[in-house]
């Protein structure tokens, strides 16, 4: 494929002075640069959410230790748990999809450019707003001031009578607002997929990435719905003498655990999805094989995503549901095992018998299988309720959460920036620095949450500011505070590489990989139009087709 | 490293912990400690097998320097092979499936036998009630039950309730917790086959001082259960004049939430003093239940427990010196 040589505004030798060009970042409504705004929102968020979890393992590392106050430790993991779904983790899966899926299925940008620049506007506001509440969640009767009420802030906490000044108001007016944008960009990621294919590219011919942004922008219409009303429900009871959650007036605070985990339960497949999309683009092209079972994957996809609606009350196993309903919520969670374990054995089967290049970003594509495995027999630990009934709201959930959220889904993203960055500044990553990160990390992860599951087990709740000596949890709480050490570091990689690729890198070139899908046919970066002319595929792997025409895909799909 | 659940089957030695679930000590919590052996066996074995492959596949599927430069073969699925890793899960999922629904029905659907020992535990920010109502007992913080024989089960039932926010019952080594959810009461059951201390704590975030809402929980042998009773269950035994310090005690605010029995303080906000000095350990557990500890809980709490509820009344050193000595008289 010969990659044409389009000249790309704004690199020009006359530069457009600084002012001008923020006007241009700020009033955009390009899908690629919208994407970075994202992802570079993300990353701001990524390292004040790592901070608050360095004071929490900082205050954790020793028995009896005084290093915040109780308060500022309950707003620590309040905030962190916040920031790092809603801010972190969100705006990257958010940011990847807009930078990636018009270029991947041929098409100039997404399918509504404004509601885009919309809902990234609303995102970020979003977060300022809960960070603002540092300054102006006082109120009037000095409450203190982030919110402290954890990041599923339960009922009765979040009423009147216990949250006092205006701290749960940053908090539920942030997650309202950058709601609302959440919805607005799943919108148009159905929308552009639905409507702005390629000729040729029919339904079962798109990229799997485009697939799963697919299930995951449903996913997010349906679920950040519920959240949206919760929260107009709780301001209700804060302001407008509403008893929706108030106890006291006969009202239910198990309504909003229903409430908050018919959202929070799917979430985690709207993040776990985009890391699945990223993993089923690498892993094919560094084992230089297409992927293993297409329509299966697929499936196995929607399927998850159906199955995700359904099993919300496993976080609930110890309110005191009757046994029927905990019985019906084992089976739901457990049945979700069936299509996971599908994709993790066709990721396998795509390795099996190719080549497999240990680049960076495959890499990191490799501990995501081996993290997301454990992961998920984990699990299926707690999806068996009475094991749960000793798990939940221990360390051991901490733990496995954390290694879906980090051991899977945050290895997949940083596969994703490694793979997809150089065709974003056009420029190569740093391959030694990249495995630097990769070991770094790799070694921080491990220490911390691997020997985070122990104090569960030793009967450690999660979200205490302190301990007393003679638990056993002293040693297992050392080990994990030091294996923070090693992942800032790997961060500090990370970051240091990425400036590497913005700057000083080689030239990528349109296609640095030899890989198979749209986006590697147009320059790197690609221009404000992406594609010169829409391309025409005849198959999943248009490059693929291209550069071996003599056996060309659509000869077997 | 990294497979997290290995090192799990060398936990399950009471000596590394007195709040460890694989040490159990009353049927709820080794009918839980029984299935996740085996759901731990199940999974380790899967864990073992997809590794092995991982691996298998990274070392032996890596480029060679010798590789030309051809692409390897292009396989597209194989259905066998796709059909075989569907079924097989959901066969795995079947067996653990019916494992916990058995052991949830066990728990859960358990008969209350007519000799079970009834307790309502209210759950307070940051502290435990206990009311024993057919005893005529009120305590907190440190829960008496008796010594269960698996031949003769003496179990105790316990209704959680909370007069505030959420809270959650947890002594790992008894049973699985069960939250305490204000309008929404809850129940829980435990029969423990030995005598001693149990801990626990509160495992559902309730507000700043979650962390020190600890819980005691002192199994006793029968005839040791009963005396305690007995003696609970008299008014407190105050001799003599009317004592400075009760002056203090119930002229300050300190009655709006204390009671003591067979006097005039009869709050319900704060535990119940009336045998104060039989427990072991005040502030729910955060420091033990000595002089000075008791005097530096009254002159300011925050010093002991952060955020806890009860406020500094600002009392001089000698009204804290005969409140305390007050206290100290509540046998």
């Amino acid at each position: 494929m010969s990659t044409q040589s389009i000249s790309v505004p704004g690199t020009d030798a006359t530069r457009s002075p600084l002012v001008e060009q923020l006007h241009q970042w700020v009033t955009t409504v390009d899908h690629k640069r919208l994407g970075l705004l994202y992802i570079f929102y993300a990353l701001v968020f990524l390292v004040i959410g790592g901070v608050e979890a360095t004071i929490m393992r900082i205050q954790l590392i020793r028995p009896l230790n005084n290093f915040v106050s109780p308060q500022v430790f309950n707003r620590m993991f309040t905030m962190h748990g916040t920031t790092m779904i809603f801010f972190v983790a969100m705006p990257l899966v958010f940011g990847f999809a807009n930078y990636l899926l018009p270029l991947m299925i041929g098409a100039r940008d997404m399918a509504f450019p404004r509601l885009n620049a919309f809902s990234f506007w609303m995102t970020a506001f979003g977060g300022l707003l809960l960070y603002f509440s540092f300054i102006g969640g006082d109120g009037l009767y000095g409450a203190g001031n982030a919110p402290d009420v954890g990041w599923f802030a339960y009922a009765p906490l979040t009423s009147q009578t216990f949250s006092r000044g205006h701290s749960t108001d940053f908090w539920t007016l942030s997650l309202l607002v950058s709601g609302i944008g959440s919805m607005g960009t799943a919108t148009n990621i159905i929308a552009t997929i639905v409507c702005l294919r390629c000729k040729g590219m029919a339904l079962g011919k798109m990229p799997l990435f485009a697939w799963l942004n697919l299930t995951m922008g449903g996913l997010v219409i349906l679920v950040v719905s519920p959240l949206t009303a919760a929260q107009v429900m709780l301001l209700v009871d804060r302001y407008l003498g509403g008893h929706f959650f108030d106890t006291q007036a006969g009202g239910s605070a198990v309504l909003w655990m229903h409430f908050f985990w018919i959202f929070g339960h799917p979430e985690v497949y709207v993040l776990v999805i985009p890391a699945f999309s990223f993993v089923s683009e690498i892993v094919p092209v560094f084992s230089r094989k297409a992927i293993f079972g297409y329509p299966i994957m697929v499936a196995a996809t929607v399927g998850i995503g159906f199955i995700s609606m359904s099993v919300w009350a496993h976080h609930m196993f110890t309110v005191g549901m009757t046994s029927s309903g905990n019985t019906f919520f084992v089976l739901s969670t457990m049945a979700i095992a069936v299509p996971t374990g599908i994709k993790i054995f066709n990721w396998l089967a795509t390795m099996w018998g190719g080549q497999i290049h240990f680049r960076v970003p495959m890499l990191f594509c490799i501990a995501f299988l081996f993290q997301f495995l454990i992961a998920g027999l984990t699990g299926v630990m707690l999806a068996a309720a009475p094991f749960d009934w000793q798990l939940t709201a221990s360390y051991f959930v901490v733990a496995h959460f954390h290694y879906v959220i980090v051991g899977a889904i945050l290895f997949a993203l940083f596969a994703a920036f490694y793979y997809w960055f150089p065709k974003m500044s056009g420029r190569m990553y740093n391959e030694k620095l990249g495995q630097l990160h990769f070991w770094l990390f790799l070694i921080g992860f491990h220490l911390t949450f691997d020997f985070m599951h122990i104090p569960g087990i030793l009967g450690m709740p999660r979200r205490i500011y302190t301990y007393e000596p003679g638990r056993g949890w002293d040693i297992w709480n050392l080990i994990v505070t030091i294996g923070v050490v090693f992942q800032a570091a790997g961060v500090l990689a990370f970051v240091g590489n990425l400036l590497w690729c913005a700057f000083r890198g080689a030239i990528a070139g349109g296609d640095p990989w030899d890989a198979w899908t749209l986006e590697w046919s147009t320059s790197s970066p690609p221009p404000a139009y992406n594609f010169p002319r829409i391309p025409e595929v005849r198959s999943r792997r248009p490059l693929w087709d291209l550069k071996h025409p003599e056996d060309p895909d659509w000869h077997y799909e | 490293m990294g497979a997290s659940f290995i090192p799990v089957f060398l936990l399950a030695v009471p000596s590394l912990s007195p709040t460890n679930i694989f040490a159990p000590a009353s049927t709820p919590a080794q009918s839980i400690f029984d299935l996740s052996l085996f759901v731990l066996e199940v999974t380790a074995a899967v864990f073992v097998v997809v590794f092995t492959l991982l691996a298998y596949a990274v070392v032996k599927f890596r480029k060679r320097k010798t590789a030309d430069a051809r692409e390897p073969a292009q396989v597209y699925g194989s259905s066998q092979l796709e059909l075989a890793w569907t079924v097989v899960p959901v066969l795995i999922v079947v067996v653990l499936f019916l494992a916990a629904a058995r052991v949830i029905a066990s728990i859960q659907n358990a008969p209350k036998p007519d000799n079970a020992i009834e307790v309502t535990v209210i759950g307070h920010q940051f502290w435990w009630e206990f009311r024993y109502p057919s005893l005529k007992v009120v305590t907190a913080n440190e829960l008496h039950i008796p010594v269960s024989d698996p031949a003769h089960p003496t179990p105790t039932f316990l209704t959680l309730l909370s007069a505030d926010t959420d809270h959650s019952f947890w002594v790992p080594r008894l049973a699985g917790k069960t939250d305490l959810i204000p309008n929404h009461p809850n129940s829980t059951w435990v029969d423990p086959h030995e005598t001693g201390l149990f801990l626990g704590q509160c495992a559902q975030y309730c507000g700043t001082q979650h962390a020190l809402m600890l819980l005691r929980v002192y199994v006793q042998p029968r005839d040791d259960f009963d005396r305690w009773v007995r003696e609970q269950s008299l008014p407190a035994q105050i001799t003599g004049p009317i004592s400075e310090g009760e002056k203090i005690f119930e002229r300050t605010a300190c009655i709006n939430c204390h009671a003591v029995a067979g006097t005039a303080a009869n709050g319900r906000f704060g535990p119940d003093l009336t045998h104060l000095m039989s427990r072991d350990t005040i502030a729910s557990g955060a420091a033990s239940n000595t002089h000075a500890n008791l005097r530096r809980w009254i002159q300011n709490p925050n010093t002991i427990k952060p955020g806890s509820k009860m406020p500094a009344m600002g009392l001089s050193d000698p009204e804290l010196d005969a409140v305390t000595r007050y206290l100290e008289t509540l046998r």
